[in-house]
């Protein structure tokens, strides 16, 4: 029994470092990416204190981004926080897709679970547990872990040593650019299938023609346009692909 | 200039709704099933308000006056280029990369 219990530290120990291992060429990523969201707050006129309490709080770059891009073209409240949930709502997702993994680990383990959700690890984790579901729950919660641990304290100092480079960056150099250009970064690798494809063409195109509306509502506007095209195009697939079937 | 008040109030409530989407059915709903048509418009949301965000700050830069900025248009180009060929890393190196060649080049030959 003592020995039993003995491997099984082991074992979870093995699976947490290799969760640290199958994440960490994401901080080739995370580190760019946090350092400048530090540099670009502080740019918008943010102080050190409320970059880095931004990061802690939220975990989630490209809602920062948002609303920090939106806060700084002075648009409404709602707004900023419609935009940049919206932007996080693909959490969810990835929420009910863990339910089934680690669904069953205790209530203060989830809490803090849910807390470092992130795409990567996400990503990451819910591909290993898919291709060895016999893995105990303890070993795959360490494995989600050993994820976490590799991006989240990195986008935390890497925040820190952005904002506290920040305004040592010359305008001249454009740091305002890199606001869209991360944002490209994300969405670029996305664009794998026909659904994403059609859904980011519609998403421009909107944007374009709902530009006059107030407040920044065109971008919701284009936002909802586009989710309902990409989903009306894999529900075609769907349908092509049963035909083809019959 | 953000105002304080307002910067707290979004970071707080971003901080607290972000919390729930993703402790939602981690921890509040447990194993129940969402309904399929919900779980395929929910994978596509993050592609739909991303590029909608981008294209006003591409075809009209404030840095620029609100100007289109054909630099700034070719350079997005290559980031998209850049981040669907090679991935995310590369889109910055080379979105960044060619705003500022772009720019020395204008510069040094009195185009911009």
């Amino acid at each position: 029994m003592k020995v039993a219990g003995k491997m099984a530290s082991v074992e979870t120990k093995a699976a947490f470092w290799r969760g640290l291992k199958d994440c960490s060429p994401f901080i080739v990523v995370v580190i760019p990416f946090s350092t400048l969201f530090g540099v670009v707050a502080r740019d918008a006129g943010l102080d050190i204190l409320q970059v880095v309490a931004m990061s802690a709080i939220v975990i989630a770059g490209s809602a920062q981004f948002t609303a920090l891009s939106l806060l700084q073209e002075g648009a409404p409240v709602f707004v900023v926080l419609l935009a940049s949930l919206a932007v996080n709502m693909r959490m969810a997702m990835y929420s009910a897709a863990l339910v089934p993994h680690i669904g069953a680990a205790p209530l203060r383990l989830r809490a803090l679970m849910a807390y470092v959700m992130v795409d990567q690890t996400f990503a990451v984790s819910v591909q290993t547990f898919e291709a060895e579901p016999e893995m105990p729950l303890d070993q795959k919660i360490a494995y989600y872990f050993g994820c976490i641990v590799v991006v989240c304290i990195p986008w935390y100092i890497c925040t820190f040593l952005g904002a506290l480079l920040g305004q040592a960056i010359p305008t001249s150099l454009s740091p305002d650019f890199a606001v869209p250009i991360c944002f490209i970064a994300l969405v670029a690798p996305m664009l794998r299938t026909l659904p994403h494809v059609v859904t980011a063409g519609v998403s421009v195109l909107a944007a374009v023609a709902f530009a006059w509306v107030p407040w920044n509502f065109g971008l919701i506007i284009a936002a909802v346009l586009a989710m309902i095209a990409g989903a009306q195009v894999e529900f075609w697939q769907r349908r092509k692909a049963r035909g083809a079937e019959l | 200039m953000i105002p304080d008040s307002t910067f707290w109030f979004v970071t707080a409530v971003l901080g607290v709704g972000t919390y729930l989407i993703r402790f939602s059915f981690l921890g509040l709903l447990g194993g129940r099933q969402l309904p399929d048509w919900l779980l395929v418009h929910l994978r596509y949301v993050g592609v739909a308000v991303l590029p909608a965000l981008v294209t006003p700050m591409i075809l009209w830069p404030a840095a620029n006056g609100g100007q289109l900025d054909p630099l700034r248009m070719i350079a997005a180009a290559a980031a998209m280029w850049a981040g669907w060929r090679l991935g995310v890393v590369w889109a910055i190196v080379v979105g960044m990369g060619t705003l500022w060649g772009l720019q020395y080049l204008t510069s040094q030959f009195h185009l911009g």
